[in-house]
Parts: C-alpha cells; sequence; structure tokens
C-alpha cells in the first residue's frame, strides 16, 4: 500500500510542471543586492565588486538565442556607452542551461560577444544560482543597481523601455529615467515594469 | 491589412457553424479578456505564444490535439500570439496557414507589453510560453510549457472545481 501512494505521489508530481510559481522569489526594489562572481567571455572573474568605483550597475540577464534579447542588444551597448562613463555600466548574464539550449554555450557566448563587439563584460551563470537569487525569469530581465557604501542596492526591476518591437517608438525608457532619478538623487518612481520575453532556460 | 480568410470544413463535409474561419483575427488585449469575460460556461484555454519562441512553436501541437480531443464538451482554445502585430502577413498568418491548427488564432494588437500583462496575471513575469485557463469569472494562470498530458490534467483539475 505504502508503494502504491509513493508510486501514485510520483505520478502526481510527474505531471505538474515546473511553473514561475515554483522560482524563489528574488529580490525586490529596495533590497540588498546579492554579490556573485562570474566567468566572463574573457577568461576573468567578474562580479559585483569588480565595480567598487561605479555608482551603480546595469545587471542584464540575456543570452543569445532569443529574439528579444537580439532586439535589445543594440539598445543594450548603447545604454553602456551611454551610462558606462556617467557611473552606470552594464554587466550581462547568460542564465540558460547550454543543454536545453545549445545555442547559450559558453563558447557560443564568446563569438556573439566578438561579433558584437560587446563593450560590456558577458558572463556565465552556469549554475543558475544568480538568476534564481534575483529572480529573473526571462531574457533580457534588467536589474539596475546603486552602490552604498557597504553594498549594491536594487533600485528598478524589469525592461529596458516600453517597446520591444521598435526602438524609434519607445516613449518611455524606463532603465534611462531611473538612472536620471538616481543621479540627481531622486528616489526611482517606477521600480518596477514587466515585459514579454524567452523564459530562462532552467536545467531539467 | 486585412485578415485572412479559409473556409474550414467539418468532418461531416459540411460548411462549419461560422461558415468561413478567420485565420488571424488582430485584436487588443480588452477585445481577448471581454470574450472570456462574456463566455459564460464555456472555458476557455488560452495560450500566449510567439512564432519567435522555440518552446511556444513546439508546445502548440498540444493545444490543438486538446481541442479537437475537448471541443465537444465546451472547452475553446485560443491561441494568442504576441509576434509584433507589423509582422501579421509576413510571420504569423503564412505560419498559422502552414501548421492548420484548429483552435483561433489571435494576433494580440498592442504594443506596451508592461501596460498590459499584468491585465492577463499580476503573477506573470512576461516570459512565453504561458496559459491561461479561464470559465465564468474563474481562472487559472501557469508561466510554463506544458506536455500534452500535463495540459490535460491541468484543464481536467481546473474543470473539476466548476459547479
Amino acid at each position: 500500500m505504502r508503494m502504491m501512494l509513493a508510486f501514485l505521489a510520483a505520478s502526481v508530481i510527474s505531471m505538474v510542471p515546473v511553473t514561475a510559481a515554483d522560482l524563489p522569489d528574488g529580490v525586490k526594489p529596495g533590497d540588498i543586492a546579492p554579490n556573485f562572481i562570474l566567468n566572463n567571455v574573457d577568461g576573468k572573474r567578474v562580479g559585483l565588486a569588480s565595480y567598487l568605483d561605479a555608482k551603480g550597475v546595469i545587471l542584464v540577464f540575456t543570452c543569445n538565442h532569443c529574439p528579444y534579447s537580439v532586439k535589445y542588444e543594440d539598445r543594450i551597448i548603447a545604454l553602456h556607452k551611454a551610462f558606462g562613463p556617467k557611473g552606470f555600466p552594464v554587466l550581462a548574464i547568460n542564465p540558460n542551461d547550454t543543454v536545453v539550449s545549445p545555442e547559450d554555450s559558453f563558447a557560443k557566448m564568446q563569438e556573439r560577444a566578438q561579433e558584437k563587439s560587446f563593450p560590456f563584460p558577458y558572463l556565465f551563470d552556469a549554475d543558475q544560482n544568480v538568476a534564481k537569487a534575483y529572480g529573473a525569469r526571462r531574457t533580457p530581465h534588467v536589474f539596475l543597481l546603486k552602490r552604498t557604501p557597504k553594498h549594491f542596492i536594487v533600485e528598478y526591476i524589469g525592461a529596458i523601455d516600453d517597446n520591444p518591437n521598435d526602438a524609434n517608438a519607445v516613449d518611455e525608457k524606463f532603465v534611462e529615467k531611473a538612472i536620471a532619478e538616481l543621479v540627481d538623487g531622486k528616489p526611482v518612481t517606477t521600480q518596477t515594469t514587466k515585459a514579454i520575453g524567452c523564459t530562462i532556460k532552467w536545467k531539467k | 491589412m486585412g485578415c485572412l480568410v479559409v473556409h474550414t470544413i467539418s468532418l461531416a463535409g459540411q460548411v462549419s457553424a461560422s461558415a468561413s474561419t478567420v485565420l488571424v483575427t488582430p485584436q487588443t488585449l480588452d477585445e481577448v479578456m471581454g470574450r472570456l469575460a462574456a463566455g459564460g460556461d464555456t472555458t476557455y484555454v488560452v495560450n500566449f505564444w510567439a512564432t519567435w519562441c522555440k518552446p511556444c512553436v513546439a508546445e502548440l501541437p498540444h493545444f490543438d490535439k486538446l481541442y479537437r480531443e475537448q471541443r465537444d464538451s465546451g472547452v475553446v482554445v485560443l491561441l494568442v500570439s504576441v509576434d509584433d502585430p507589423k509582422e501579421l502577413t509576413k510571420k504569423v498568418a503564412p505560419f498559422v496557414r502552414r501548421k492548420a491548427y484548429l483552435p483561433q488564432v489571435v494576433l494580440l494588437n498592442e504594443s506596451k507589453p508592461h501596460e498590459w500583462i499584468d491585465r492577463v496575471d499580476p503573477t506573470w513575469s512576461g516570459a512565453i510560453p504561458a496559459t491561461l485557463f479561464f470559465r465564468n469569472g474563474r481562472r487559472l494562470f501557469r508561466e510554463t510549457e506544458f506536455t500534452f498530458e500535463e495540459l490535460r490534467h491541468e484543464l481536467k483539475e481546473f474543470m473539476k472545481g466548476s459547479p
């Protein structure tokens, strides 16, 4: 009987797919940004501790394969070029499992970084712990961090802007606006936004 | 940018009730949600997908199969594409024509995802695929990719909760 119950329980569990609701919540605006150190495409180790002289970091979970990430690639590069010199550089992280998504392998990341001459680090979250700690759900997914004397604080979570399909038809640039407010010493007015994107490819 | 119209013939060889079925209909989210709200005892399975999303495309046959299996029990499957509305004629309609799935396909006629994602479900991060089950104001939202068995199981569980 016990065996049978165990079998029944197992079959019920196997029916229920992993959904977003099963994943850890991650961080909210105002939380301390979790620390990490990961491999960059250039072979170096990079983490938040690499940015102690910055005012903040535009942390972007992104990847090679996702067409939405590709739609935003040039806008992410533009963000870094515009705001890196103002103290808010881009730090990109690929959180995808490479068995599920072979296009997002470390070797392919290196190729993409070279093709597009990424001016920012492109890190590989091989065990997906950073994506889980932040509560990243999709690519691209931005976490704007502000540096304080002791920590980085999460100031904004969400989309880069309000129009993924057409960079020329954007009305609201969420990340740029949040940075402008931080630079002015003001609180960020829009702290979270949502966007369509590819699911993060979790290990099976 | 007109709708593309095809004629569907039922298995009995008769032209189906509506005489013709629109292949891809551009609709706003209000139009989609309004339809669910006005659907009475109809159970809706609304799948959010896009032609560019590989796991979504892999999952679509399950929704087609589910509809074929369940349409006689008051279940309507709606495939809501979140592709760029500008790509209706170039990308979405050809894809839908090629696949020839039975459920109705809607192309979401919206451009600002951050304004409508919460109106589908507040727990949705915006990642696709995602599926909403809806009947008489009751709803179940799943941000996940289903196997056919999982999808049928979720629908069965959802329908159990109905009076």
